[in-house]
């Protein structure tokens, strides 16, 4: 090997780098199948479609525990007492405020619909118990009231309401 | 690998890291400064090679095993819900299958070079024996692996082989029993398949460590067979072999996204589509193409005992290679008759290969007996004698003398045989398929899905999913198939909406609901497509006591033979529509009456196509019966072909994308090569 002019090694630099990005690029591109595979795959999503609830069946003061997406609905008919005793608290005062008319869908305030996972770790809280005529949470002992709202214990938020409407008055379409 | 590191990091932080573990020490002494003979040819870059693929399967098989379950009655489904629904599913369950095929044509070669250039000879014996063994867990491994897809060949391949150990005197049963754990292969056979088949990579990636190790402590043999003696013989390992085997590596990725991408079910059988049934063993098992050499030696000796002692002789005599073998002189190059019984011994294989893929019979017998024997004849009378007889041609003084002598370029003619002879013995399993099929061959018709840039005809889907719907729904289920499927993107092309209504036109049924009954609601997008009868007997006593074949999978699931040479044409121009040839072929075959001297049996119809003419099926269309909207001709050949269209596309509903990217990888893949290429010319400008 003789003197190298310096053109030849910016042209030899080059090569090196573009060799190096396109190895780079490939290996990213690699990647991304690797772990677009741990996605929901499409049976899951398809059978992650709406359903539909018949409330019919549900008395006042009851519940039902449905399943949508692997989580579990809580649907409650409330009882006056229960709606009365979610509307009379001051919404200020609450860890995570929301009024109770704000959980509900209008001229249906008696149906709560909730996803009953509890915001704290996830355990299922128990429906009709605790001191607010709610939700108690066995786990660590978060408390919800019967607007499904957090009123004590661990649980730093309101049960979620998921996405539903009503397609006639005694049937809901969730999701 | 070999002693201490000289090598001290000038980061205060490595500094700390290496005086408490000399990791980096190592790595750069194994990797970066290991001294590699300088006149390695790209036969050497297959370890690297070998590597990488042992690193392909390792990734893509953790990830399908997040996916796969194994048991019995859902092993199956649960492989084509991966091809299926799982995102790039197709892609990894192809790069892992055709994977296994691709680790064994790199070990395959591997081997071949180390016995070309005498790389087990003093000093690498135990680096030799390491490789028999790692070889040996691959067979294990690809075996195992084999079965869990659960189709009829796993099936019947792991019931053969599992009784290859009932020849033992005495205790063979036993072992067989405790293999199966049950009385015949069933599920708890698959869960330790599965288990194993989990485990055993990683042995293999064990025994690699200790394979390189050893090859680090000897030394890498070279061409020339002659040690290194001074500076000028060796280069460091990076970046001169980096860079080499890194541009291998690439090559060999052009190859096996070839058949990833284009021919996927190429060096596959159909009857794999088909899921296990104990109750019928397909009419000709073949196992994987690794496999036929031994498969022929086993089922060329008249005894069982005696065949299952000589197929595992045949693997285990490599092991003692380094002492049958005793001439001094390394490298075959200099060996000028142990040369030519190199190559003979490469033609013995590969006939022997072809041998296993023929019906065991007649002449196929005679010559395989005569094959076997020359197999063993090269390791345990030809190779002995010829180390005492032989007289080499002078050995080049050192490793540089013999890169300035610039030995041999016979490489290319080396390929061309090796191609040659890979092909033919991937086409001799389908030599093999036509002896037991007899009949014509359907006629190629050309479709709009093959080749590299296919796509699937819209308008033959659609009429294809109509003709199905009016006629073939009434007998034959399609269970793979769900409705939202039609919606899918590179299928039909119905709307989400269309997709709905087909769904709730469907009663399905469901429950138990709260009163504990069942009940039909309408079909939803998730559902699958129901089958027409609710169960197999019912679809039998329906059917004249056939059942008709699910059609998910058929145009996978059926081939035929295309003989040589064209088996070797098709690999070139991915010629994989013998599923589709095949039905059109089937529903236009109906001939009526039967040839005369066709005894026709009760029941059954005569049909050209059908391997053993007589089916059950009655003449499924004639002309006019489905109304297709679009002007279409109303006629069967063309109903046949829309249907066939159809369900090459239920059988592979991602062959539009499978094709889109491939041509993205393979450009990749070129322009990638080429820069290798120069790059690796560059860095080794510096070292001639
Ligand atoms: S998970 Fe409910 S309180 Fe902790």
């Amino acid at each position: 090997m003789t003197t190298t002019s310096s053109a030849e090694h910016t042209r030899r630099d080059f090569l090196f780098v573009a060799t190096g990005a396109v190895a780079a690029v490939g290996t990213a591109a690699v990647i991304w199948p690797l772990i677009s595979q741990m996605n929901p795959d499409a049976s899951t999503i398809a059978a992650g479609a709406p359903i539909e609830v018949d409330l019919a069946p549900i008395a006042e003061g009851q519940d039902i525990k449905v399943f949508w997406r692997g989580k579990p609905i809580y649907i409650m008919n409330r009882t006056k007492k229960q709606i009365d005793e979610a509307r009379s608290v001051p919404t200020a005062s609450l860890p995570d405020p929301a009024s109770d008319q704000s959980r509900v869908k209008e001229g249906h305030d008696q149906w709560l619909v909730v996803i009953g996972i509890c915001t704290h770790l996830g355990c299922i809280p128990i429906a009709h118990e605790g001191d607010y005529d709610g939700f108690f949470c066995p786990c660590h002992g978060s408390q919800y009231d019967s607007s499904g709202r957090v009123r004590r214990g661990p649980a730093p938020l309101n049960l979620p309401v998921p996405p539903y409407a009503f397609v006639s008055d005694s049937k809901i379409k969730i999701g | 690998m070999s002693g201490p590191s000289t090598y001290q990091p000038t980061n205060p932080a490595l500094q700390w890291i290496e005086r408490r573990l000399p990791i980096i020490g190592l790595i750069h002494s194994s990797f970066v400064a290991y001294p590699t003979p300088r006149n390695l040819n790209y036969w050497w870059t297959f370890g690297g090679i070998l590597s990488f693929m042992l690193g392909v399967q390792i990734v893509t098989g953790v990830i399908l095993a997040m996916h796969y379950t194994p048991h019995v009655d859902m092993a199956f489904n649960s492989v084509e819900s991966i091809v299926r629904d799982v995102n790039y599913g197709w892609l990894l369950r192809y790069l892992h299958s055709n994977g296994a095929s691709m680790f064994f044509i790199a070990v395959y070669i591997h081997m071949l070079r180390g016995l070309y250039y005498g790389s087990y000879k003093e000093p690498r014996e135990i680096l030799w024996i390491l490789g028999v063994i790692i070889y040996l867990l691959m067979m294990a491994t690809g075996f195992m692996g084999y079965v869990l897809p659960w189709g009829q060949m796993s099936f019947w391949g792991a019931t053969v082989i599992t009784n290859l150990f009932s020849a033992i005197p005495y205790v063979g049963d036993s072992i067989v029993t405790l293999l199966w754990g049950g009385y015949s292969v069933g599920n708890p056979t698959l869960n330790r398949f599965f288990s194993l088949h989990y485990l055993l990579p990683f042995v293999i990636a064990g025994v690699v460590v200790l394979h390189v190790w050893a090859l680090h402590v000897a030394g890498q043999n070279n061409p020339a067979g002659v040690e290194p003696k001074t500076e000028k013989d060796t280069v460091p390992f990076t970046p001169y072999a980096t860079i080499k085997d890194g541009f291998g590596m690439v090559c060999f990725m052009i190859f096996y996204a070839w058949f990833v991408f284009y021919i996927p079910n190429y060096l596959g059988d159909p009857d794999n589509y088909i899921m296990a049934n104990p109750g019928v063993t397909p009419a000709h098992i073949v196992p994987e193409w690794y496999y036929l050499p031994f498969y022929a030696i086993l089922r060329s000796i008249p005894s069982k005992l005696g065949g299952v002692i000589c197929m595992f002789g045949a693997i285990l005599v490599l092991a003692f290679l380094p002492w049958l073998d005793n001439a001094k002189t390394r490298s075959s190059r200099y060996r000028p008759i142990a040369k030519q019984f190199f190559w003979m011994f490469v033609a013995v294989c590969v006939l022997l290969g072809w041998l296993g893929a023929q019906p065991a019979e007649g002449v196929y017998t005679i010559a395989s007996r005569i094959l076997t024997f020359c197999y063993f004849a090269y390791f345990l009378i030809v190779l002995p004698i010829l180390s005492r007889i032989e007289k080499p041609r002078t050995v080049p003084n050192s490793i540089a003398d013999d890169v300035l002598a610039k030995y041999g370029k016979k490489v290319a003619s080396a390929i061309v045989a090796l191609v040659l002879a890979g092909g033919l013995v991937a086409g001799s399993m389908q030599d093999a398929k036509a002896q037991e099929h007899g009949g014509p061959v359907p006629p190629s018709l050309s479709w709009s899905f093959a080749g590299p840039i296919g796509k699937f005809d819209r308008g033959a889907l659609q009429r294809g999913y109509k003709v199905y719907k009016e006629v073939c729904s009434t007998c034959h289920s399609m269970n793979l198939l769900h409705f939202r499927n039609l919606a899918d993107e590179g299928g039909p092309g119905f709307s989400t909406a269309q997709a709905q209504a087909v769904a709730s036109d469907v009663k399905v049924q469901d429950g138990p609901n709260d009163a504990g009954d069942m009940f039909d609601r309408p079909g939803r997008l998730a559902d699958k497509f129901p089958a027409p009868f609710p169960n197999e007997q019912a679809a039998r006593a329906a059917n004249g006591g056939a059942l008709p074949p699910d059609l998910s999978l058929i145009a996978k699931a059926r081939g035929y033979d295309r003989g040589f040479p064209q088996f070797v044409f098709d690999f070139f121009k991915q010629f994989q529509e013998k599923g589709p040839n095949y039905v059109t072929a089937l529903l236009q075959g109906y001939v009526d009456p039967p040839p005369k001297d066709f005894a026709l049996p009760a029941g059954s119809y005569y049909n050209t196509y059908f391997p053993g003419h007589a089916i059950k099926m009655p003449k499924p269309i004639s002309d006019d019966q489905v109304t297709y909207d679009d002007g279409t001709p109303q006629k069967v050949d063309q109903y046949a072909k829309d249907v066939a269209t159809f369900l090459m596309w239920t059988a592979e509903p991602h062959l539009e994308a499978r094709k889109r990217l491939g041509l993205q990888v393979m450009v990749f893949l070129i322009i990638f090569a080429g820069l290798m290429y120069f790059t690796k010319k560059k860095v080794w400008a510096n070292a001639h």
